[in-house]
């Protein structure tokens, strides 16, 4: 029963990842872009805890932490990049 | 090393010290201490003779690299005698018109000298190795300095020119020599010479018998300028005349001529003729062309030159002929007079054509001209020198008492005795030897007529000679006088040399007879040899006469049909197709290559798959497919269709980053934590450079999507499909199990860790840890590297 549960989550999780890729695809503009690929982002780490439990291990448990980091650094990066046209600013006082 | 062996190699000795004594003593001519070497040499070799002439061989050998069988082994026999003789006697007496040919203030006589030593030593080797890959080092020396001597004179074109062409084709021969070579080592297990004689029949009858002696063939007719391999000789006229009569008359062009004879006891027997064929054939019709040729030269060197390659032909078309008595065994010696003639002739022609060269070198010493339309009436003004002319062309042409006339009566009884062979077609067609024969001795006749009457007969044509004639010093006479002495001794007395030397070096050629004595004389009754040479004589004077009006034969062959044309058509071509081709495929494109590399990579791997009939598909090894598995694969699937078919370069970076995710979650899925979490972290960082490099494309860069190429298509679908055809037949053929096992027993106990992936990163393979840690640290320092030193360049722009 709980495995049953635990897959139609699994797989509702896909159609949702499907549906932002459709949006990454789509567009039409590159910040519909960038929150389509932090949703990627947000529900792979819930893909992975999920997975985790399927397979009744806990080593994967550092990758949710880092899907989590990377994803905001990511989506911080690009945002930034949106803005200010660079990710590095050389003049700190700006 | 024996006496023998430092006398071979005492000219290249020689040459080393050569520069010193022209900068110690340069207000003597140094060619005097160099004449004083083929002197000693021609001596030590005179006192071979009579050991010789008992048939005892002198064998002296040397080891050299005698794991490979090649040790320098000098042997002296008739053959090598004779010719050692003649390397030294005529090169002594060229030394010394050398000395008086060329000025010691003008000329870079240290270059020179050692260039002709350098020769010397290696003609001597030629002759006198018995081991084929030494006799074939010594072969390459001769070209090699043959190469420097022609080009003496290098800042004229013309020089480098011939220089150029004598080396492509003597080079061309040498290899194919070495070729053939190897190809005898191949059959007899030896490089010996004399070994090889021994093992005849097992030459004879081995398939590689007939490469073998077409590529040993090839060698010898490159280099004594054979038909069609003439065109170098003319053109090696540009040489300093002592060299033109030194290397281009009877020394090195006969070099093709020792190995023929030297061969003849190897391949002569073959059942098929092919060596009588092709020596003599390629030999008679030589003979004729070049004579032919000869006719239109108006250059006195030009006419000389082709007048040495018809005279080689004639030598080499009675090796040929001479090649046929091995078959008759040693009761019938009819046939055996071509072989002496060929030796006798050898001799005449190194006599007579040195000192016509030499005669040649004085006229254009002594009236800045070589040039016969420009030259006539010196009959009278250099009458020395008009009679070593006399001697020598008269002798060339064939008429008593000189001794040309001897060897061209051996020549035409040879040929006439082709007609009474009974083998290879002789019978039938054969006839063409003794008529071709004669034709060619016709026209000899003439050009040796023109040589001598349009030099020295008609009027002095004062007005066009550079110079005012008068008789050369007595020192530039000595070596021709002595020359033409030799062609009137040899022509009254032939029978000093027959003992002594003909007979050994024939003995040599055909080792198979017993030579009885051979004597050769003036008179031999009324025989159609002596009616063939009155032939020449009446129809040559007829022919000279009447010169101005038949010469206009040679407007019929247009001079673009000429062999020369079509060397110096074909060596362009070469160039230019060559060029053509690199410029056809290396377009400089990476595309390009890439498409070649590509299509490469199918062909092989799919020729490879299909004739071997390795693709496999088993079932049974297969794990389920989940559904996950099915999802994340679609994932990819989409992404990496994006990939191609987005049309901004942003999706295309946007959809790989979200590929490389996909493949981190098949991390995940296949339970590889650590992968999964490096792919990540990996694919973040690559994504913010791509990202970086877009920002950075230039302004008016075109957002167009990429444009659809049939033949990529083609290509990419070829490689994938190649590759997985591969992927799956390989994992179906899986043919012992994983050593997996040993990793996984051994993780904790020695190793000390949990982690298997790390700890086989770090402690059971730690060297390609190591060396990754290496190529990141390059990555690293070579990016900073690209950065900084583009700036530095910016700032100093």
């Amino acid at each position: 029963m709980f495995n049953i549960l635990l897959y139609a989550v699994l797989v509702m999780l896909s159609l949702s990842i499907l549906g932002y890729v459709y949006r990454l695809i789509k567009g039409p503009t590159i910040p519909d872009r960038v929150v389509a690929l932090d949703a990627i982002g947000i529900t792979l780490v819930s893909i992975t805890a999920l997975v985790s439990i399927v397979m009744e291990t806990n080593a994967f448990l550092d990758v949710i932490l880092l899907i989590g980091i990377l994803s905001f650094i990511g989506t911080a990066a690009f945002s930034k990049f949106l803005a200010k046209g660079v990710i590095f600013d050389r003049d700190r006082n700006s | 090393m024996s006496v023998l062996h430092i006398a071979i190699l005492s000219p290249f000795l020689f040459a080393i010290i050569v520069p010193y004594i022209y900068k110690r003593l340069r207000q003597i001519h140094t060619g005097w201490f160099v004449l004083l070497l083929p002197i000693i040499l021609f001596i030590y070799f005179l006192q071979f003779l009579p050991q010789v002439k008992e048939g005892e061989g002198i064998v002296q050998s040397v080891s050299w690299i005698p794991s490979l069988n090649v040790d320098f082994t000098a042997k002296i026999d008739g053959l090598g005698l004779l010719f050692a003789l003649l390397i030294t006697g005529i090169g002594s007496l060229v030394v010394l018109y050398s000395i008086y040919y060329l000025s010691k203030d003008q000329e870079q006589l240290n270059a020179f000298y050692v260039y002709l030593l350098l020769f010397l030593g290696a003609m001597l080797g030629v002759v006198l190795s018995d081991n084929l890959i030494v006799l074939y080092t010594f072969w390459e020396f001769t070209s090699f300095s043959s190469f420097f001597l022609i080009g003496y004179w290098h800042h004229r074109e013309r020089s480098r020119y011939g220089a150029q062409k004598s080396m492509l084709i003597t080079v061309f021969g040498g290899l194919s020599l070495l070729g053939g070579i190897i190809l005898l080592y191949i059959m007899t297990g030896t490089f010996s010479i004399q070994e090889m004689v021994a093992n005849t029949s097992t030459i004879i009858n081995h398939p590689l018998f007939l490469p073998a002696m077409i590529f040993i063939l090839l060698g010898a007719f490159s280099k004594s300028a054979q038909f069609p391999f003439y065109i170098w000789l003319p053109d090696a006229m540009e040489a300093p005349t002592p060299v033109s009569a030194y290397l281009h008359s009877a020394t090195m062009v006969k070099a093709g001529i020792y190995l023929v004879a030297r061969m003849t006891p190897i391949f002569a027997y073959d059942a098929n003729g092919y060596w009588v064929w092709l020596v003599g054939g390629v030999g008679i019709f030589t003979l004729f062309w070049g004579s032919f040729n000869a006719i239109k030269q108006t250059d006195l060197k030009g006419i000389l030159a082709y007048s040495t390659v018809s005279q080689l032909g004639l030598i080499m078309s009675l090796l040929g002929v001479g090649a046929g008595a091995v078959h008759f065994g040693n009761d019938n010696q009819l046939f055996i007079v071509a072989t002496i003639a060929a030796v006798f002739h050898l001799i005449n022609h190194a006599t007579f054509k040195g000192s016509l060269f030499m005669v040649a070198g004085i006229i254009d010493h002594e009236t800045g001209t070589r040039d016969i339309r420009r030259l006539g009436g010196l009959m009278t003004i250099m009458p020395v020198s008009f009679t070593i002319a006399f001697i020598g062309t008269f002798s060339m042409a064939g008429i008593p008492p000189f001794n040309g006339f001897l060897s061209k009566e051996m020549f035409f009884t040879g040929m006439l005795r082709v007609v009474k062979m009974d083998i290879f077609r002789f019978d039938s067609i054969g006839f063409l030897f003794p008529v071709i024969a004669w034709i060619g001795s016709v026209f000899t006749f003439v050009y040796s007529m023109i040589l001598l009457w349009k030099t020295f007969g008609g009027q002095v044509q004062r007005e066009k000679l550079p110079k005012t004639p008068h008789e050369a010093p007595f020192g530039m006479l000595i070596s021709p006088v002595i020359l033409a002495s030799l062609v009137v001794i040899f022509g009254f007395f032939p029978n000093i040399l027959s003992d002594r030397i003909i007979a050994p070096a024939v003995e040599t050629i055909m080792p198979m007879f017993a030579i009885d004595e051979i004597h050769i004389s003036h008179w031999h009754g009324f025989q159609p040899e002596l009616y063939m040479t009155i032939g020449v004589i009446i129809i040559g004077i007829l022919l000279y006469l009447t010169l101005g009006k038949w010469t206009r034969i040679y407007q019929l062959f247009p001079n673009k049909l000429t062999l020369n044309q079509l060397y110096d058509v074909l060596l362009p071509s070469l160039e230019t197709g060559s060029n053509m081709f690199i410029r056809t495929h290396m377009t400089g494109y990476i595309r390009t290559y890439l498409a070649y590399i590509f299509t490469f990579f199918i062909a092989i791997l799919s020729f490879t798959m299909w004739s071997k009939h390795a693709f496999h598909f088993e079932s049974t090894n297969l794990a389920d497919i989940g559904l996950y598995e099915v999802l994340l694969f679609l994932a990819v699937i989409i992404g990496t269709v994006t990939i191609l078919a987005s049309k901004s370069r942003l999706t295309s970076i946007i959809a790989l980053g979200a590929v490389g995710y996909a493949v981190s979650l098949f991390f995940v899925l296949f339970r590889a934590p650590d992968l999964a979490l490096t792919q990540l972290v990996i694919e973040t960082i690559s994504v913010a450079l791509f990202l970086l490099c877009f920002y950075f494309l230039p302004r008016n860069f075109h957002l167009e999507k990429t444009r659809f190429k049939l033949t990529n298509a083609l290509i990419s679908v070829g490689v994938g499909l190649v590759v997985t055809l591969i992927a799956i037949s390989s994992y179906s053929t899986k043919l012992f199990p994983s050593i997996s096992q040993y990793y996984v027993d051994h993780t904790y106990d020695p190793a000390g860790g949990e982690n298997m992936v790390n700890v086989i990163l770090v402690d059971f393979r730690g060297f390609d840890t190591l060396f990754e840690i290496s190529v990141l640290a390059i990555a690293g320092l070579g990016v900073y590297g690209l950065i900084k030193l583009r700036l530095a360049r910016r700032k100093e722009g």
